[in-house]
């Protein structure tokens, strides 16, 4: 497993002086601008780029604000909506690619993938196609009066998520031996309980790794969104979006770093369930 | 009584591959039974089918009787030791050992201290707390063999199951295996590659390859009185002498030379004479071998030589001597030697191809210099004449 300790130079001198600053050049590049936001969230100013001082009010005004609290609301629900439904079937997916032979399974396979592939935007406008022209054919046929809305928006990030959660679960499966479920079955456990009390154990980091992903795209998420939205479901990046065409103020800052905040929160709780996994399992794993 | 396993007829493809090709077997009860053979031969496959993890395309499998063709794994009374033991990394040892009393529904007290009382059988007490990547290949191999026995199989499966192992632990487990099996009177097949491993271990053995049984016996008969080229080169190492039947007892080299060698092949047939290398003596040209294992061998039914050497002049090369009392006699040289520890192996060149020759380590036992010219000699019981 462990590789024998590569004996590479040590890059010394001025090539390491070079190296080095890269490296802080490389972060700077990536986290100045985040601390820059971070920072200004805090400036007493309504002009975005000025520093007026220390003040709170851009968040007071962010809890305090019906319309951001109402599309943080919608975005939470959309989010967790459309996980749940995504983790089950992206699960299922990944196991049917990773252990199952069917006719089609190639032509299933790439096509799965498509979501990551497509470009947003192009996503979007199919989504906002197929849903005007869907619900008017339920609307018509059933007399239903569905609108774009809730159930479009879910829908659309569960189409995407599904390949996201699918590709994650799928790595964590190909590492584990099919043998496993095998033995299972072997030792008298039905194909459910095979899955129950051995597949499932062994892929729950990569479906818990997929779900997180998942989530955060939803909540991320503003092109497909904002086509595909309704009346009353603005969700809260495209909120933002929507704060930036009418004048920027240190609000948008502040609800940039609550969602920053929120994201970081699930990485690392993403992390912390893989450690305490490993440290629980104590086993040693390809990836 | 009924046998364990009896396969009738079974066929396996994969696509257009026919892993397994109508073979017929019958495992008897409380039956150390090894299936033997290369790589890709089909033992594997076979074993997967009276598991249940393969369905056969055609054929009748039964276990005591009963038909089970197409029942699924969880529904057959066998288990299996897999080759890389499968265990569950997310349960401790207990916890493995127990699962397949736990998916039967057993109380969760019973199915513990059985699976405890397993784990000593297989001698790892004090390790049932352990993850499986918490212990040693062997205590692996050890937890595997308890997570399958614990259940009672009436037939236990083991594909390759030492095969990981380093050769001490292996010889190690090869015996208590062999104990365990005896003490507890269930059939046990044994898939391996590994014929020494099979020699040693089994009570009847299968060779197959390439999807087709070729021989089923006792080591011995195997071993003695392989039923083709393929098997008799493949179960410890032979000098195979290539030549034509032309009588029932004998066969004319390809050299020319007449050997004794009894068969029931027509005559004509494309054959060799197999002769193990421990069978064969040594000794200095010329000289008739004082020896330990004497035969009272008689000219008649000795091997004899003929004159006729292909090339006439016979200087060096396979000379003749046809009065030798003690079976088939020609003289060589020595090529080369490889030395064993326990035994030495000599090459012995003639004109028309390399016999090796086994000799123990006795005390007092001649080494043979490379370069010696030295006469090789068999007992005509010593050969057996194998075709394709």
């Amino acid at each position: 497993m462990s590789r024998p300790t590569s004996s590479a130079v040590e890059p010394r001198g001025w090539t390491k002086g070079l190296l080095r600053a890269n490296g802080w050049l490389v972060y700077a590049f990536f986290y100045a601008p985040i601390l820059l936001l971070v920072i200004f969230s805090f400036s007493d100013s309504r002009n975005v780029g000025v520093w007026g001082g220390f003040t709170l009010d851009w968040y007071e005004e962010f809890v305090d604000s019906r319309q951001t609290q109402a599309a943080l609301w919608n975005s939470v629900k959309i989010a967790v909506v459309s996980t749940a439904i995504s983790v089950v079937l992206g699960t299922m997916s990944a196991l049917a690619l990773e252990r199952f032979k069917f006719r089609g399974k190639q032509v299933f396979d790439a096509l799965l993938y498509l979501p990551i592939i497509i470009p947003d935007v192009t996503m979007a406008v199919m989504m906002l196609l197929f849903f005007a022209e869907f619900f008017e054919v339920l609307n018509a046929v059933f007399g239903t009066e569905l609108r774009k809305g809730f159930s479009s928006i879910a829908l659309s990030h569960i189409a995407f998520s599904i390949s996201f959660v699918s590709v994650v679960v799928r790595a964590r499966l190909a590492g584990m031996s099919g043998h496993l479920e095998e033995a299972a079955r072997d030792l008298y456990a039905s194909r459910w309980k095979a899955f129950r009390f051995v597949t499932f154990p062994q892929i729950l980091p990569g479906i818990l790794g997929g779900a997180l992903l998942a989530m955060t795209i939803s909540l991320d998420d503003v092109v497909i969104t904002q086509f595909v939205t309704g009346p009353g479901w603005t969700t809260l990046p495209v909120y933002v979006f929507g704060l930036i065409r009418r004048g920027v103020t240190p609000l948008i800052n502040a609800v940039s770093v609550v969602m920053l905040m929120a994201s970081m929160t699930l990485v690392a709780l993403s992390l912390l369930v893989e450690r305490v996994r490993n440290v629980g399992t104590n086993q040693r794993r390809g990836f | 009584m009924t046998a364990a396993v009896e396969i009738t007829g079974i066929t396996k493809r994969f696509g257009d591959v026919v892993a397994v090709d109508n073979i017929d077997l019958t495992i008897a009860d409380g039956e150390f039974f090894a299936l033997l053979g290369p790589s890709g031969c089909g033992k594997t496959t076979t074993l997967r089918m009276i598991a249940g993890l393969e369905f056969p395309t055609q054929g009748s499998l039964k276990i005591f009787g009963d038909e089970v063709g197409t029942l699924p794994p969880n529904k057959r009374p066998v288990n299996t030791v897999f080759q890389n033991y499968a265990l569950f990394p997310h349960l401790n040892a207990l916890d493995n050992v127990a699962f397949g009393l736990k998916m039967q529904g057993v109380k969760k007290s019973t199915a513990y201290s059985r699976a405890l009382e397993t784990i000593d059988l297989v001698q790892l007490s004090g390790m049932d707390t352990r993850k499986p990547s918490e212990l040693s290949g062997g205590q692996q191999q050890r937890v595997a063999l308890a997570r399958a026995l614990v259940n009672q199989p009436k037939v236990l499966l083991l594909d390759e199951p030492l095969g990981a192992l380093d050769l001490k632990l292996r010889q190690e487990m090869q015996g208590e295996l062999k104990n365990l099996q005896q003490n507890l009177g269930v059939s046990f097949v044994f898939v391996t590659h590994d014929q020494e491993e099979a020699l040693t271990m089994s009570d009847r053995m299968a060779v197959m390859n390439e999807g087709k049984l070729l021989q089923v016996g006792t080591p011995e008969e195997i071993y003695e009185h392989p039923a083709n080229r393929f098997v008799a080169d493949f179960i410890g190492q032979t000098n195979l002498l290539e030549g034509r039947v032309v009588d029932a007892e004998t066969v004319c080299l390809s050299n020319g030379a007449r050997v004794t060698g009894f068969s029931d092949h027509p005559v004509g047939t494309e054959v060799a004479v197999s002769v193990r290398p421990e069978r064969v003596r040594l000794g200095p040209r010329g000289e008739s071998r004082p020896s330990e294992t004497e035969v009272d061998g008689t000219a008649v039914d000795g091997a004899t030589v003929d004159a006729a050497t292909v090339d006439g002049a016979a200087v060096d090369g396979a000379t003749v001597d046809a009065a030798t009392v003690d079976g088939a006699r020609v003289d060589g040289e020595v090529e080369s030697i490889t030395y064993l520890g326990n035994a030495r192996v000599y090459r012995v060149r003639f004109d028309w191809m390399v016999i090796e020759v086994r000799e123990e380590n006795r005390p007092g036992a001649t080494l043979h210099e490379p370069g010696t010219p030295v006469s090789v000699s068999w007992d005509p019981s010593a050969v057996s004449v194998v075709a394709d």
